[in-house]
């Protein structure tokens, strides 16, 4: 196995938090994005990341932790969605193009003002693409108890999320506050953006959030296989990645690495690829009737 | 409140003076009519003309009501569990990951907050539900897979799983082929029989519903008569609610409602299409 970890691997304190926190970060992704998917909201996570790049380059720029901008931005751009009208289908690209085009002005202000004003050059870098590597212990757990709090949130509003996001009208007639599960949805999307946001960057947190239960949606039946199957998918592509960027630096004369995320987008095209073959080759019983 | 004589007694369902009022546009007006125990009522009407309203207002959904809609002699509360909903054109995605029987599971629970461990009871009721409407032998196909007959059987089996005491239905025969038709309305026939509840069926085209209809509730211009089939499907009637003249003709043991030819004479106006409904 010596040719796949490469020396200092197993004995590497970064090389580790960065596997603990690349697990915590993938299973609350995959677990929020299979409703993100269910729902048809892809478009609102993707802005949700742009929002949360503005944050985490406002915090950065005010001298505040990271993960507070990003998580701080998040939350704000669900309720500025909501609050235009992303619950409503016909409003929802309006509300979601309106917030990500404000956010995006915002993230490139902030950005040329932190790369003007500080010495450290690597922050626009740092803030897009993600820094798993200079994950501290004690990030690490503000992310471990965030996402305690974002699973046991989304377990208890579960089943009404699930019947809303069938169908509107099922829910309504059984008594579901659809609007206000909704809203609690987007924040608890904008919380797990926020939090990937550390670990792959803004920009590419939505194929985490999105790559592993397309996948997973694609192949599953059940509901609860779906899940699993997005959680293990997600893990799989963040902890190959963290080892693909390791091993990178002894890929080249220069050593020089190749950024974590990367990596992460590229396991999740892969595993999306082979879902989509696996889907085709061997249709479900469902599909089967359907042609016959 | 001697429940039997009581039961018989007062409707299960009564709608009184209800007016709904949107935008200063009366969308239904004074409407008045009343479903009893066990009966299977047709909400008859075109496009437009307002059912799936009024079963926004039977389900306490609709805002700017004035009137009373009372269940059981009481006002309406949102999400009466003793009336069951299956809404108009619900489409599935055929790659969700629902099979039939989660989606009546969800019937039960659907509603509710945390993640507790379904009982053994839930699932037995999902596979009773599921047989009563003979949908057994694809409880475990993804509901977005099946056809649109077979989905409608599946919705119903979700409404009915709560148990409640009406069934209301927005238009289940449309986009139906005529046999899944005939199928959908003699099953909702037996379901409404053997579950004793009452049904409330929406649909613009009245035939198929003849044989099994007790009542018929006619929307039309915002007004509604009803009564039994042979009350309510008159000239008289029907020309009193579509405010000009229309004929009943019964054509082996179908009904057409057309529009009465126009006089000779002055030259014909717009307003006055030559057929009205079905």
């Amino acid at each position: 196995m010596s040719w796949l970890f490469e020396p200092g691997w197993w004995a590497n304190g970064t090389v580790r938090t960065a596997l603990l926190v690349g697990f915590v970060v993938a299973v609350v992704s995959a677990i929020v994005g299979v409703f993100t998917v269910l729902r048809g909201q892809s478009f609102a996570g993707h802005a949700l990341t742009d929002v949360a790049t503005a944050g985490g380059a406002g915090a950065f720029l005010v001298g505040l932790a990271p993960l507070a901008g990003f998580i701080g931005g998040g939350v704000a751009g669900a309720g500025a969605m909501d609050a235009i009208g992303v619950q409503r289908v016909k409003g929802r690209d309006i509300a979601t193009g309106v917030v990500l085009g404000a956010a995006m002005g915002l993230a490139a202000l902030f950005l040329f003002l932190a790369a003007r004003d500080s010495s450290a050059t690597g922050t626009t870098q740092l803030i897009l693409f993600g820094s798993i590597f200079t994950v501290g212990p004690s990030t690490l757990a503000q992310v471990s108890w965030l996402s305690a709090g974002v699973l046991v949130a989304l377990a208890a509003i579960a089943r009404p999320l699930l019947l809303s996001s069938l169908s509107v009208e099922l829910a309504v007639a059984r008594g579901v506050r659809v609007r206000w599960v909704g809203l609690v949805f987007m924040i608890l999307l904008a919380v797990a953006v926020g939090m990937s946001a550390i670990v792959i960057g803004a920009i590419l947190s939505t194929a985490l959030l999105i790559g592993p239960p397309a996948s997973a949606l694609r192949v599953a039946r059940r509901f609860a296989v779906g899940v699993v199957l997005a959680v293990v998918l997600g893990v799989v592509a963040t902890w190959l990645g963290v080892l693909f960027a390791y091993d990178s630096y002894y890929w080249f004369p220069s050593h020089r690495g190749l950024p974590v995320s990367f990596f992460v987008v590229a396991v999740v095209l892969v595993e999306y690829v082979i879902a989509s073959v696996v889907h085709r080759a061997a249709p479900s019983p469902s599909v089967a009737a359907g042609w016959s | 409140m001697t429940s039997q004589l009581h039961e018989a007694s007062q409707p299960l369902l009564e709608v009184r003076g209800a007016t709904v009022n949107i935008d200063g546009r009366d969308i239904l007006r004074d409407v008045n009519f009343s479903i009893n125990h066990g009966e299977f009522t047709g909400l008859i009407g075109s496009n437009g003309a307002g059912k799936t309203t009024l079963f926004r207002v039977i389900l306490g959904l609709q805002r700017q009501v004035t009137g009373s809609v009372l269940v059981h002699g009481e006002p309406i509360t949102r999400a009466n569990r003793s009336i069951g909903y299956v809404p108009q054109k619900v489409l599935f995605d055929p790659d969700l990951p629902i099979r039939a029987r989660d989606l009546v599971a969800l019937g039960a629970d659907g509603h509710r907050y945390g993640l507790s461990r379904r009982p053994r009871a839930l699932h037995a009721a999902v596979d009773e539900m599921l047989d009563a409407v003979d949908a057994g032998s694809f409880a475990d196909r993804r509901v977005g897979g099946l056809s649109g007959g077979e989905q409608q059987r599946v919705l119903v089996a979700h409404a009915l799983i709560s148990r409640p005491e009406l069934l209301l239905l927005d238009e289940p025969l449309a986009n139906l082929d005529p046999g899944s038709v005939e199928e959908i309305i003699a099953l909702l026939h037996r379901v409404s029989q053997r579950q004793r509840v009452a049904i409330l069926l929406s649909a613009h085209e009245m035939n198929p519903l003849l044989p099994v209809m007790d009542r018929v509730v006619y929307v039309a211009n915002g007004h509604v008569a009803s009564g039994t089939t042979d009350e309510v499907v008159r000239p008289s009637v029907l020309s009193a609610l579509y405010g000009h003249h229309v004929d009943v003709l019964r054509v082996h043991g179908r009904v057409l409602v057309v529009a009465t030819a126009l006089p000779v004479g002055p030259a014909p106006s717009d307003q006055h299409p030559e057929f009205v409904v079905e």
